[in-house]
């Protein structure tokens, strides 16, 4: 990954977009390689603070991607992380960053090509954005992405982890 | 429970930008359940506010949050009083009774406000809180059928309704219930229509805020004595 390119948080729910993530994979298909995701158990265990901490974390976008309206495993997970990813671009206007660096997006298991033009179009969108104010030495940073970045995406797969038992912990009834 | 809902992030941000160390303090009781000041609200509000401060060039504030029981007693305070010798500022999710009782307590550290603070009332659906005490300090819900004419009655008529109510509305405005046609409706299901035969006497407002702050005193809960409490 270049320098210079947006970097990408994708929150994917486990039953659509992280299997359409895979389909593309399997299907060879080509988008940028600047997301990084992120597999939830169903984008209803998308909070707010989530999308607020990937942002102060230096993340240029972040990308929710749950099931079609009304096709949500969970009946209306994808229906609450919509008003809550609505009521994070609010904030983000507050704070002063572009509300456009978040989007939701509403995609089938089935759909990994929509999945590689999702990316492709926040992608677009991003560089068009330019970096995020909030990472500070990224360009000053040789070949590299600043630390703080580094390490929201080092530990990543240990995030996924963690946040996919604490939702199960969750929804069998446990406090996390 | 107390109502209260939260300050736009610039207005904090300007308020606390001058500080080097900032500790968000959130209360569990009423403005939880608002959703206002709660843990989770804190959180979300600490992590808006750094990014607030840095892209203002003031990254190295650093704000913290925590969160206690209740802000309105010094009992639960005690347990924060050891962190908050770390930080040169207070900013309060609490009401404003919870902020008073932060700036009380630490008289060293300027306390600021994070939330609005709007009113007693309920939860109407959820998402909503809508009014429905003033705390005027002398309660005649039960010559009203058990609906308060002062704090939902635009005009506060004790002998309602006036010309404005339409359709049960108020003239106010069209979302605005008309609280005498509320009284009206609920008086006569329950059979009581004929007490408002009767002028209702004026208010005693001494007992309002317009006295300056009220007191309470349970004279057999005062150990310390009654005369300590007046």
């Amino acid at each position: 990954m270049k320098n210079d390119e947006p970097l990408i948080l994708a929150f994917c729910c486990h039953y659509c977009a992280y299997a359409a993530a895979d389909l593309a994979g399997s299907m060879r298909l080509e988008y940028p390689d600047n997301v990084r995701v992120l597999r939830l158990p169903c984008t209803g265990k998308i909070e707010v603070d989530y999308l607020l901490a990937a942002f102060e974390r230096g993340v240029d976008g972040v990308i929710v991607a749950g099931c079609l309206e009304g096709g949500c495993h969970f009946l209306e997970g994808n229906l609450r992380a919509r008003r809550r990813v609505e009521r994070a671009k609010r904030l983000l206007d507050e704070i002063g960053l572009e509300p456009e660096r978040l989007e939701m997006f509403n995609l089938s298991s089935a759909e990994g090509i929509r999945l590689a033009e999702i990316v492709t179009e926040m992608s677009g969108r991003l560089a068009r954005l330019g970096p995020s104010p909030l990472r500070a030495g990224r360009r000053s940073a040789e070949g590299g992405v600043d630390p703080q970045t580094s390490e929201v995406f080092e530990t990543s797969e240990v995030s996924e982890v963690s946040e996919v038992s604490r939702a199960e912990a969750t929804v069998a009834g446990e406090r996390p | 429970m107390i109502v209260a809902d939260r300050k736009r992030v610039g207005e904090i941000r300007d308020m606390i930008k001058d500080h080097d160390r900032v500790l968000l303090v959130g209360c569990g009781t009423c403005v939880t359940v608002c959703l206002a000041g709660g843990e989770r609200e804190t959180g979300i509000l600490g992590s808006a506010v750094r990014m607030a401060l840095k892209l203002i060039g003031r990254g190295n504030v650093v704000v913290d949050e925590c969160t206690i029981e209740r802000q309105c007693e010094d009992a639960f305070i005690d347990a924060l009083a050891p962190r908050v010798a770390g930080y040169d500022a207070i900013c309060s999710l609490g009401c404003g009774a919870g902020v008073q009782a932060l700036a009380e307590r630490f008289p060293d550290k300027p306390v600021y406000p994070g939330l609005n603070t709007q009113f007693i009332g309920i939860l109407e659906s959820q998402g909503v809180w809508t009014e429905k005490c003033v705390g005027c300090g002398d309660c005649r819900l039960g010559e009203f059928a058990g609906i308060c004419p002062i704090s939902r009655c635009a005009k506060r008529l004790l002998n309602g309704p006036c010309g404005g109510s339409r359709e049960g509305r108020c003239e106010v405005s069209p979302e605005v219930e008309c609280a005498w046609q509320l009284i009206y409706d609920r008086a006569r299901s329950l059979g009581i229509l004929d007490r408002f035969e009767s002028i209702a006497a004026p208010h005693d407002w001494s007992t309002g805020i317009d006295g300056g702050p009220r007191k309470v005193v349970r004279e057999d809960q005062c150990i310390a004595g009654v005369e300590s409490a007046r």
